[in-house]
């Protein structure tokens, strides 16, 4: 009998087998990165923040200090023609959301000049939801997760001085011309007084599209209705360690605060791929409605710190566009959120207890 | 020359459907984790995927029990049984309870699943400390499904190559011609046992 299963036939074909079940297990580990040991991954890139800040577990690995806010948002209907989102139908839906501090320091001290963030929940009907992180800045600092890691260890204060390493910062913002570009345009825009007067930028673009299909391409913005003002003038006193917090809560008790919603429309040409690039200063603006926060709260009690402000959590009418810092900051705060999630919770540096507008502190 | 039994038409294209399903899930699954520019992309497949794997796994459990299977062969020892038949139930329990955690999971951390136009309902309340139990367990049962699937792949694998007994030619989407294999002499018997020897050494 030609096959037999005796001898060397029956070992090459047993050989055979255990070749085809070890590709197959050595195909899974390729796929699941093992054998891409310098692959930027969301772990290792939490782990730069875990690194650089040290270990803080509970909080957040960036905007660690903040608080939860609610409140709601009405739109005009204005949005209606560029996108089917139900968000910009006329009416009322529920907000919360959560004011921060840029940085993996949950009790830095407050300072005018750290970047400050708004981050918000859309409870919009049939159980979508749009959540949406903003930063009081014009562009971001980087356009790759790759140039952000870097730049976390390229900035981390070195242990002995206490500051950035001045020659591996020079080095990194040769490497990174567009870093160096936006840090430009950053400054240019002196911060205003608190969180209530600053205007939120979404940095990322996405993309709108309406009942026919159309796509169109925009970044957003909550503007302030609060007059913006300077920061406070330095009184000779050393403010507090949470005053632009405190300044909040105090702000809420006098009553609510406004922002309107602002689309800008991306041109062709306008990059939507990069977010260390503005767009031009004339393109058209759209306010589609206002948002209403009248409720301020610490996170020990606030819904904030258990929610995942993932910038791809968007209703059926927004999609993300081609910008790769979309997708990292999706894998990132997921990764984020699943370590804290599993930790035992620290007290949040702001213990603001629950304040509606108008009431008093 | 004896007409070789295979599975039911309707058993042999659900495990083939199922075994793509899975395995390209499998995959996502890990890449997924591991990635920071295609997360995006993984994530707007492995959820939808997911339900769908739900959805086969009702249909495939109701046909199994409908359709009747086809006897073990005689290369199957009697232990052999007993392990084939509780690793099937393993992976149908899997097919079940993999994309149940993920939605239970996505439930408890309060992220909408959305598919298309239509967002699923949440099946738990919001609490992070299920999440990360939920979160947890999903990576344990799709570790458990891969080496699962891999003592399967190896098991009809060394049937089919080394013993040749046609073992997989029972679930092949097509009938094979009439070259059955199950007529096997004592003498490729004590050969199997052989390496039964070997592989307890």
């Amino acid at each position: 009998m030609a096959t037999s299963h005796t001898g060397s036939g029956a070992r090459a074909r047993l050989a055979l087998v255990v070749a085809i079940v070890l590709s197959v297990g050595a195909g899974f580990l390729y796929v699941g990165g093992w054998f891409s040991p310098r692959q930027l991954t969301p772990a290792r890139l939490v782990d730069t923040f875990e690194r650089v800040n040290g270990p803080h577990p509970g909080f957040r690995r960036n905007h660690a200090k903040g608080v939860s806010i609610s409140g709601y948002f009405e739109a005009n209907g204005a949005g209606v023609r560029l996108s089917k989102a139900s968000v910009f139908r006329p009416g009322r839906v529920e907000v919360v959301g959560r004011f921060a501090l840029a940085g993996g320091l949950p009790y830095a001290g407050d300072s005018a000049a750290t970047v400050r963030s708004m981050a918000l929940l859309f409870a919009l009907p049939n159980g979508e939801e749009w959540r949406t992180g903003m930063n009081n800045i014009p562009v971001f600092v980087v356009k790759t997760p790759e140039a952000f890691n870097e730049q976390l260890i390229a900035l981390a204060a070195d242990p002995a001085t206490k500051k950035p390493n001045p020659e591996r910062a020079s080095a990194f913002f040769a490497k990174h011309p567009e870093t160096a570009r936006a840090i430009a345009l950053i400054k240019a825009q002196a911060p205003t007084s608190g969180f209530a007067d600053s205007t939120y930028n979404s940095l990322n673009a996405f993309e709108l599209s309406d009942g026919d299909g159309r796509l169109t391409p925009v970044r957003w913005a909550m503007v302030p209705l609060q007059e913006p003002a300077p920061p406070a003038a330095p009184t000779g006193v050393a403010p507090g360690a949470n005053f632009l917090f405190d300044a909040l809560t105090a702000r809420l008790t006098q009553g609510a605060l406004r922002w309107r919603l602002v689309l800008t429309i991306g041109q062709p040409g306008d990059s939507t791929s990069d977010a260390t690039l503005a767009w031009p200063e004339s393109r058209e603006r759209v306010d589609v409605g206002t948002l209403t926060i009248d409720h301020v709260e610490g996170e020990a009690t606030g819904v904030a710190r258990t929610i995942n402000f993932d910038p791809l959590v968007l209703p059926n009418g927004i999609a993300g566009s081609d910008d790769p810092l979309l997708s990292a900051r999706s894998a990132a705060y997921s990764q984020s959120f699943t370590r804290r999630a599993g930790e035992p919770v620290a007290a949040s540096a702001v213990t603001t207890p629950s304040v509606e507008k108008g009431s008093q502190p | 020359m004896s007409k070789l039994p295979q599975f039911a038409w309707s058993s042999r294209v659900l495990h083939w459907l199922m075994a793509v399903a899975l395995l390209t899930m499998l995959c996502i699954g890990a890449a997924m984790v591991a990635s920071l520019g295609q997360y995006r992309l993984l994530v707007a497949i492995h959820r939808p995927l997911g339900a769908l794997i739900l959805v086969l796994a009702l249909i495939r459990l109701v046909n199994r029990k409908l359709q009747p299977l086809p006897p073990f062969l005689a290369t199957m020892s009697a232990r052999e049984r007993v392990i084939a038949t509780a690793s099937e139930r393993l992976m149908y329990a899997l097919m079940f309870l993999l994309p149940l955690v993920g939605w239970a999971m996505l439930s408890a951390a309060r992220v909408p699943v959305r598919l298309g136009p239509l967002v699923l309902p949440p099946i738990l309340p919001h609490s992070v400390l299920l999440y990360t139990l939920l979160r947890r367990s999903h990576t344990v049962l799709a570790y458990l499904l891969f080496f699962t699937f891999m003592a399967h792949l190896s098991a009809v694998l060394f049937h089919t190559l080394v013993l040749r007994d046609g073992l997989l030619s029972r679930m092949l989407p097509w009938s094979p011609r009439g070259r059955a294999r199950n007529l096997r002499s004592a003498q490729d018997r004590e050969h199997d046992a052989e390496y039964d020897a070997e592989d307890r050494g």
